[in-house]
């Protein structure tokens, strides 16, 4: 049995960020993350982030993980990798299998989940074929592992995660044959499509994967339009010559622990479908658990880092480290960074279904006020 | 219609429509930066790269850059600042043929100065041969490179890249 009195599930960059707040305010935190290296899935993203200049903006998002990962280290924060959480009882112990060998009891006074997402799948004829796979997959082998998935690529999904690593596959020397949208419009940002583009990659709108074929893997694939109500439009089928099929068709929260542990759910369709519910100190309905970053709603690195500052803080103004009012100044301005990074075309969708959501919390979360 | 969000490349009307984009007077005055960043996304790290003030997206962080081509000395510090890779410099006047482009490129090979490149549009497509004068890989760029290239001034507006130099 351990005991302590922060546990945060998932060192990526939403725990991370929790984990220091906490730690700073003087917190005992223990922060416990599955894969053998923290930092999420910041080390895989070689790209400058966008952003306001006074949060990381311009930097890599490799080098973010870095001195997040330095910070953590400095400040002594116990962390446990290859740590996987199986279970969850009375809202605060965990059940943690360590190196895929001991199982070991964690009794913590709060839990801050910051468990992150999974990729969606696309079913297409052939989509069993090795060579499909997520496009974040892709992005872990050419970045992380330095592993070039294959020489022709065709991705699924315009949206930021299709660009970017569309552009990455260009940059590890891959061929990118063309980038598909089923909308008729492009789903990411302009500056990231307009980098593909002109490295001269094609991008179609209205279009989709029909099926994929090939022997034992992938060789070619049957693109087809799609009309206004995404139906395929008969005799428009092209076959492209690839090897590699990525799927960029969004992230799902991975939620499982919120479940277990009773939290109160609520769908929100523009940030992932199911999520626990949760109110302005990013708690859930189970007053000793709190949440940051994908698991609360799909957005990107830059609002997982502030919402996990924010559950930081508020952990540690509960257990009676930071005073109600520094507490109070501190989530402000941090709520003024959020909605500004939560506006504009892109973020407007973001901000009214977050803000749906806070407002589900203050009806459901009663032991706030 | 060929638009941003259709085809991924900002058309000339779009870019002409918006704060970064100079007019046919700004490109004869001198060496200019120019922003193609027509959508509102949360970003100003170009603001505060520029140590002559001539860019400014003020508080709230999704308004497009506006680009003061008076101010604008072409020194180029925004062209690595930008995470979008979406500042380039380009001078009308260089020569009486030719036309300079100074632009950021995150491919390796790095061409090398003196070589013959493809110059490409906003779409990947060839449109004429260029020289390559410069190129800028400094610490401070964090491996944002800045590429250099002269070519015929006719191609003055289409040209925005090179294509990517590749190991066979």
């Amino acid at each position: 049995m351990y005991e302590t009195e922060l546990a945060i599930v998932g060192a990526g960059p939403a725990g991370l960020s929790a984990a220091i707040e906490a730690r700073k305010a003087g917190v005992e935190v223990l922060l416990i993350d599955e894969n053998s290296r923290p930092g999420g899935q910041l080390f895989k993203q070689i790209h400058k982030f966008f952003g306001s200049r006074d949060h990381k903006a311009g930097i890599r998002g490799m080098n973010i993980a870095s001195t997040l990962l330095e910070e953590s280290e400095e400040l002594g924060i116990e962390t446990w990798l290859k740590g996987e959480v199986c279970g969850i009882e009375e809202g605060r112990n965990l059940w943690v299998v360590r190196d895929r060998k001991c199982s070991e009891l964690v009794k913590a006074k709060k839990i801050i989940l910051a468990t992150g997402a999974t990729e969606n799948a696309v079913a297409f004829k052939g989509w069993e074929l090795p060579g499909v796979m997520g496009a974040g997959a892709a992005q872990t082998m050419i970045n992380v592992n330095r592993v070039l998935p294959g020489k022709k690529v065709v991705m699924l999904g315009s949206g930021n995660v299709g660009v970017i690593v569309a552009y990455q596959l260009l940059q590890a020397g891959a061929e990118v044959v063309a980038i598909l949208e089923a909308a008729p419009k492009l789903g990411g940002y302009g500056v990231h499509t307009a980098k593909v583009a002109r490295a001269g990659v094609p991008l179609y709108v209205s279009h989709t994967i029909k099926t994929a074929f090939g022997k034992d893997h992938v060789e070619a694939v049957e693109i087809v339009e799609l009309d206004s109500s995404f139906k395929q439009i008969p005799g428009t089928e092209r076959i492209l010559e690839v090897d590699t099929v990525c799927l960029a068709t969004g992230l799902t929260p991975l939620t499982e622990l919120a479940w277990l542990a009773g939290c109160k759910f609520n769908y929100v369709h523009a940030l992932g479908g199911h999520l626990p519910i949760h109110d302005d100190k990013m708690r859930s309905t189970q007053p000793d658990i709190f949440l940051a970053g994908d698991i609360s709603g799909i957005e990107e690195a830059s609002t997982a880092m502030e919402e996990g500052r924010l559950a930081g803080i508020n952990v540690a103004t509960e257990l009676g480290y930071i005073s109600e009012e520094e507490a109070r100044a501190r989530s402000n301005e941090i709520w003024d960074s959020l909605n500004s990074l939560r506006s504009g075309y892109f973020g407007e969708r973001r901000r009214t279904s977050k803000d749906s959501m806070l407002q589900k919390g203050k009806e459901v979360i009663k032991w706030n006020h | 219609m060929e638009s941003l969000k259709t085809t991924g490349a900002p058309s000339l009307k779009e870019l002409h429509n918006s704060p970064g984009f100079p007019t046919e007077e700004d490109i004869h005055k001198g060496p200019i930066a120019i922003i193609e960043c027509i959508e509102e996304i949360p970003c100003n790290p170009c603001e505060a790269s520029c140590p002559q003030g001539a860019i400014k997206i003020g508080k709230q962080i999704t308004n497009l850059p506006k680009m003061d081509f008076e101010k604008c000395i072409a020194c180029g510090m925004c062209i690595a600042a930008c995470p979008g890779l979406a500042i380039y410099i380009k001078d009308y006047n260089y020569s009486e043929n030719m036309v300079l482009l100074s632009f950021p490129y995150e491919y390796y090979p790095l061409p090398e100065v003196g070589t013959r490149v493809e110059a490409v549009t906003r779409h990947g497509k060839y449109v004429c041969e260029a020289k390559v004068i410069r190129v800028r890989n400094p610490k401070s760029n964090d491996r944002t490179a800045i590429i250099t290239i002269e070519y015929p001034k006719e191609y003055f507006e289409e040209v925005v890249n090179i294509k990517r130099i590749t190991v066979s």
